[in-house]
């Protein structure tokens, strides 16, 4: 176990140092940098205007440079200074993850809990109607963008029949604090955390069945109906633990992509998440604090790889740390 | 709980009949098979790949997956019909009347469960008894078995043992409920040949203590011989011939019978400083399904095979200590 986290504690190093690297060059590739767009924005700009800019804001450096300033302010978790908000990166970030993570956590676990039930319950009715039923919905939630669903969402449950806010995170009008204040975050949580759950709940819903039915197929199925054990013991006990193995492969690949779904589900809900803020950034051309999301977004996601490494082995007795 | 009287079958398969549900219609895979089994006694089912004796061991616990089916024919453990019961009623007696191991011990076991828990199940499912009194029960299953450190392996997972330890879990699994009949469906086809004999020995063993009466299904006519009361030798999907082990090695009335033992390689045959002798093969291959000949499946192969055998499946006939189902039975003599 010990040796198992210092190695990936290796691997999380050496991992951050790429990912760093191929973000810094990936958007110095990109044509413009943040003197340009700035000085597109005030309207008309000399070259002795757009040259202090750039030394200003370190810019006319050579690019190893820029990259070494980068990495050693990485170490001490100064991320730079977003020149568009005014604010230091790190700070900006710390703001909004939490807001994300709320969100992030609350659709995974909706997708992982509805998907997989719905999932088991297609299997163990596979060729019936409620198979087939789920299953339809389920190909219909795949095949549905996420905005739309949004939007629609909204359309039905804020608009229509005034259940739930439209957007936001919190009233505006109220100044809550307390338990009130966790109710009016949960009650604006519900809509986004839907719409983006439900394209993952669709994946997981997918997935469980198809795991499902391989797992009846195999040799230990049979002999567990041989020893006569009953059929729902079977689907719980033997079945549904071997299914679980490929969903949480998944899950881990997923997490990292997650955050662009949560782009779009940010905007449509206006959730002061860190998706917006990456939106806004690269439109912005806030090259600071994008390096910054997509740097905290890494860690998050290798953390959670060796999250997922560990239920594995909770999951699996055959594979073992080491 | 019903005991069969003695000297009353325990089991008793009359008419049997599985086919599988195509497109094409109904492919008949096993085709009017009676045997029976006593109390303590063991019967091997012979015969190659594909004639229908895992099929007919997955039938006697209701147990085959679809599209095969069971078209006909009853079988009856201590006296009831277990292909007339319900899927609950069946399951009520899988594992407790009547239990199964299988060919491959590697992938028969659940991975993610430990053995214990895995043998403890086959108890808990069917008797009232206490986590504690079953693990108990377990571990004196684990120790029946010849299992070392049973309270270690117990909450060992399968993929920590040799497949012959496996093949003991399964064992021990199967005696949980104290079955009257055990089913062993090529226990030992996976198994190193030392690890074989102990498997045997071990079924021979528990039958002789328990009085399990034992349907033993193998391709290997040579691995059962000394352990099994009697022979049943099956040929595409019929049963050709029924004989007490003794007298089916002393005087084969089936040709295919006598193909299967002169395929066997004998002690001593191989051995340095012999002629090597050539083992004797049967040519050609057993019919596919759904070109059965219309008359004896074996004609094809059959080197006595005449212009009856192609035109009439032979009927069973009584011979000496069992049956067999030839147009020229005992006329391999002349082989």
């Amino acid at each position: 176990m010990l040796t198992y986290l210092r190695r990936s504690a290796a691997q999380v190093v050496f991992v951050l140092l790429g990912i760093a690297l191929i973000n810094f060059f990936l958007l110095h590739l990109a044509p413009g940098d943040a003197a340009q767009v700035l000085a597109g924005e005030s309207g008309a700009a000399t070259p002795e205007y757009m040259e202090a800019l750039r030394r200003q804001f370190g810019l006319d450096q050579p690019l190893y440079v820029q990259f070494l300033r980068y990495l050693g302010n990485l170490v001490t978790f100064d991320l730079g200074y977003s020149f568009r908000q005014s604010l230091p990166v790190s700070e900006l970030i710390l703001q909004r993850l939490p807001a994300t993570l709320l969100l992030m956590g609350t659709a995974i676990g909706f997708a992982l809990v509805a998907g997989c039930s719905l999932g088991f319950l297609a299997a163990r009715r596979a060729g019936k109607l409620t198979d087939t039923v789920i299953s339809i919905v389920a190909l219909l939630f795949y095949a549905t963008p996420v905005f739309w669903v949004g939007i629609m969402l909204i359309v039905v449950f804020s608009v229509m029949l005034d259940w739930l806010p439209v957007g936001g995170m919190t009233s505006v009008e109220a100044n809550l604090s307390g338990l009130a204040l966790v109710g009016d975050v949960a009650l604006h949580l519900v809509l986004p955390a839907v719409t983006l759950g439900l394209f993952y709940l669709a994946i997981y819903a997918r997935l469980m069945r198809a795991a499902m039915l391989e797992v009846y197929g195999q040799d230990f199925v049979r002999t567990a109906r041989a020893k006569g054990v009953r059929p729902r013991r079977i689907a719980w006990r033997h079945v549904l633990r071997n299914a679980l193995l490929p969903i949480v492969t998944t899950l881990g690949v997923q997490l990292g992509s997650i955050l662009g779904g949560a782009v779009l589900v940010e905007t449509v809900f206006s959730w002061p998440g860190l998706g917006r803020l990456a939106f806004a950034a690269l439109f912005q051309r806030d090259l600071n604090l994008l390096l910054g999301i997509l740097f905290c977004s890494s860690v998050v996601v290798v953390l959670v790889n060796i999250a997922v490494d560990l239920v594995y082995t909770l999951l699996d007795p055959r594979i073992e740390l080491n | 709980m019903s005991h069969a009287v003695p000297n009353e079958p325990v089991l008793a398969v009359d008419g049997l009949s599985i086919g599988f549900q195509t497109r094409r219609g109904l492919l008949p895979a096993v085709r009017e098979l009676s045997f029976s089994v006593r109390s303590g006694e063991m019967l091997a089912i012979v015969g190659e790949s594909g004639c229908g004796k895992s099929l007919t061991a997955l039938a006697l616990l209701g147990l085959i997956p679809p599209p095969g089916r069971v078209t006909g024919g009853t079988v009856r453990l201590e006296g009831r019909d277990l292909l007339a019961l319900d899927e609950a009623a069946l399951r009520r007696v899988r594992g407790a009347r009547i239990a199964m191991i299988f060919q491959e011990p590697m992938t028969a076991l659940n991975p993610v469960l430990t053995v214990g828990e895995q043998i403890m199940e086959a108890i808990l499912e069917h008797e009232p008894v206490s986590r504690k009194a079953a693990r108990k029960r377990t571990l004196a299953l684990l120790e029946r078995v010849r299992i070392p450190d049973p309270e270690r392996r117990f909450a060992e997972y399968p993929h920590r043992l040799s497949g012959g330890m496996r093949q003991r879990v399964m064992i021990a699994m199967a005696l949980a409920g104290a079955p009257a009949v055990l089913v062993a469906d090529e226990p030992t086809t996976a198994l190193d040949v030392t690890i074989q004999a102990q498997i045997l020995s071990l079924i021979d063993e528990l039958r002789r203590e328990q009085g399990t009466a034992v349907v033993f299904i193998t391709h290997d006519l040579g691995v059962v011989s000394r352990y099994v009361d009697r022979v049943l030798v099956m040929y595409a999907g019929r049963k050709v011939e029924e004989r007490d082990t003794r007298d089916l090695f002393a005087d084969p009335l089936h040709p295919y019978t006598r193909g299967l033992i002169a395929a066997q390689p004998r002690a001593g045959a191989g051995a340095a400083g012999a002629v090597r002798e050539r083992l004797a093969e049967i040519p050609g291959t057993v019919p596919a399904l759904a070109a059965m000949p219309a008359g004896c499946a074996f004609a094809p192969r059959c080197p006595l095979a005449d212009e009856r055998c192609v035109q009439a499946v032979p009927p069973p006939r009584r011979a000496g200590s069992g049956l067999v189902a030839c147009h020229h039975a005992g006329e391999t003599h002349a082989l």
